[in-house]
């Protein structure tokens, strides 16, 4: 058995998503990402029951297994009770942790959402917040949404929301005691360190790139993988 | 047809939803996206149905998203979900109400988790307890937001103001129900109709007079894919699905889409406006779009809410066209008035009443 396969059987989600898989090729037949992408989950499941080492690795490293949804639909029709989602989400946790996520177009993007998603959890108690979703970023959010962002707080207190306002309701201010028991839960159980390790490989990888990564979101290396696709995906 | 043996089937389909004394937690997108939907929830369930719904202020995102965007680990994930549960506990309430459906998938998802591997449940209550002090129980019922709406759908129907009928034609408008994939693709007994044959809008939209449209990619997922909407460079994919979805309706002429999901009504909404952009193409009837609504807008325009109480000025693809075959009174001219201040009560506001 090789080392990589038991990193993988550490993760829970990979021993609930991998019985034994037969190879009947339903959840590839169901899955919304195979009709876009170049993407097989039936292969990706066949390539980890092998165990091969050199190939798991190729995995790690891959596109392929960015290409995933999580929507989950392989579940409820596998019929021998796989769920290839989740076998994805631990080759994905693995490939974080090993840094060979900045290998792939795909993979280096992970350091976009914790640079979005995975710091507004923490600096504001929300994963998505109204602030951060402008329009540059967003453009198919449509005029609507221009109008939303330039009258935000008139809207939501109009619609009955508690926008950045004590007590309980619609984006209401996250107490600062609040944050810090989030920040302390992410301390303890290793999120903090994902976010970490996705930061550090990122850093040595913009510098092989020779881009620039500073903090935020306003730099040569954010905006690249953000907007980067080489048209090589999908069919 | 063995209307029997159906019934012994579909027994295996219903799941229990809780009457009463909720503990309710909202939705990062919903929050964002859709804040009259949760007012409406409430308003709904203390002013219409009488019942009991809590709001801790310290609950916060379950971190689902950042979870199926692969940077938080399942660890993390499950012990902010435990700190949830640590606030329910503490507040008395056993029945826990998620606004959210990736919530709801995740809650599932880990109670089902710590059901087969009671060790990593006894290793969450050691991390959560060591990073806030906290312990917690298990809710005793877990429903959505839109089970809830589904129980009480007979009690709104008989509240209503409206029907959803055509006035001129007098025939029911036909509505495609979209369910997110989290409802029950994962585990479907704990969606009521299961992943197949999901049954919690169409039940709801039976019963308030509209008709239910079956078509080819009913079941198809809208295309948020997390990280492939989340990042810029992946959104190909995303509205590739809602385009696939919207050329297998429409040749079924559907007056509205009904969601019970906090990104797909966005999607769906958004995305047509993306594609008449790229394309000019519309998937609407008279070259409109069609209205896409949460299942609470739905229900607060039955109850004859006000729709720019409800929020319906925040989509992009225009509702009106079905407030009018309804005949629904409303204000066209109030549609981006800020100025106005609700006649309703100030109940959702409150932490519980």
């Amino acid at each position: 058995m090789g080392k990589l396969y038991d990193l993988l059987l550490e993760d829970i989600r990979f021993e609930e998503g991998l019985n034994a898989c037969m190879n009947c090729g339903v959840c590839t037949a169901i899955c919304p990402a195979a009709e876009f992408y170049n993407y097989d989950p039936r292969k990706i499941v066949d390539t980890v029951q092998s165990k091969d080492e050199d190939k798991i690795i190729e995995l790690l490293k891959s596109e392929t297994i960015w290409y995933c949804g999580e929507c989950m639909s392989c579940k409820t029709r596998c019929p021998r009770g796989n769920a290839p989602g989740l076998i994805i989400m631990a080759l994905r946790g693995l490939s974080q942790e090993l840094g060979y996520f900045v290998e792939s177009e795909k993979g280096r993007q992970q350091l976009a959402i914790k640079r979005t998603v995975g710091d507004w959890i923490l600096s504001t108690g929300y994963c998505v917040y109204l602030d951060g979703i402008t329009i540059a970023m967003h453009p198919e959010q449509g005029p609507v949404w221009e109008w939303v962002q330039d009258n935000k707080a008139e809207l939501l207190n109009r619609l009955g929301g508690n926008y950045k306002g004590d007590g309980p309701g619609i984006l209401r201010k996250i107490p600062e005691e609040t944050l810090a028991e989030l920040k302390r839960i992410f301390e303890v159980t290793g999120g903090m360190e994902r976010y970490e390790k996705i930061e550090s490989f990122s850093k040595t990888k913009a510098k092989e790139m020779n881009l620039e990564l500073t903090e935020g979101i306003d730099n040569e290396y954010f905006r690249h993988i953000y907007k980067t696709n080489n048209g090589t995906h999908s069919r | 047809m063995k209307i029997e043996g159906k019934k012994v089937i579909w027994s295996e389909y219903q799941k229990e939803i809780a009457d009463d004394n909720y503990f309710y937690v909202r939705s990062c997108i919903r929050q964002n996206f859709f804040p009259g939907s949760e007012v409406a929830f409430l308003r709904i369930m203390r002013d219409v149905l009488k019942k009991d719904v809590f709001e801790h202020p310290c609950h916060t995102t379950c971190s689902g998203i950042g979870y199926h965007g692969d940077v938080v680990p399942v660890e993390t994930a499950m012990t902010v979900v435990a700190r949830q549960f640590s606030l329910m506990t503490e507040a008395g309430y056993t029945n826990y109400v998620p606004s959210c459906i990736t919530s709801f998938g995740l809650y599932t998802e880990i109670l089902d988790t710590w059901h087969h591997f009671p060790e990593v449940e006894e290793k969450v209550r050691r991390q959560l307890k060591k990073a806030t002090g906290r312990e917690f129980k298990k809710p005793e019922n877990l429903a959505h937001a839109s089970d809830v709406i589904y129980k009480f759908r007979k009690e709104i129907a008989a509240k209503s103001k409206y029907r959803l009928i055509n006035k001129e034609t007098g025939e029911p408008l036909k509505v495609v129900d979209h369910i997110g994939c989290h409802y029950s693709k994962m585990f479907p007994s704990k969606g009521v109709g299961g992943a197949e044959y999901p049954y919690v809008l169409t039940g709801m939209i039976e019963e308030w007079g509209g008709q239910i449209v079956d078509y080819p990619e009913r079941r198809h997922c809208c295309g948020f894919g997390f990280r492939q909407y989340l990042v810029q460079a992946n959104r190909g994919f995303s509205i590739a699905c809602s385009k696939e979805k919207f050329e297998s309706m429409k040749p079924y002429q559907p007056d509205m889409i009904i969601t019970n999901c906090p990104g797909c009504p966005m999607f769906l909404d958004r995305w047509q406006y993306v594609i008449n952009e790229m394309e000019g193409k519309r998937y609407g009837q008279n070259g409109e779009g069609i209205p896409v609504f949460t299942y609470e807008e739905v229900a607060g325009l039955v109850l004859g809410y006000d729709p720019w109480d409800l929020g319906l000025q925040m989509h992009q693809t225009d509702c009106e066209p079905v407030l009018k075959k309804i005949g629904i009174e409303y204000s066209p001219e109030d549609k981006y008035n800020l100025a106005i201040i609700p006649s309703y009560s100030d109940s959702h506001k409150l932490i519980n009443v």
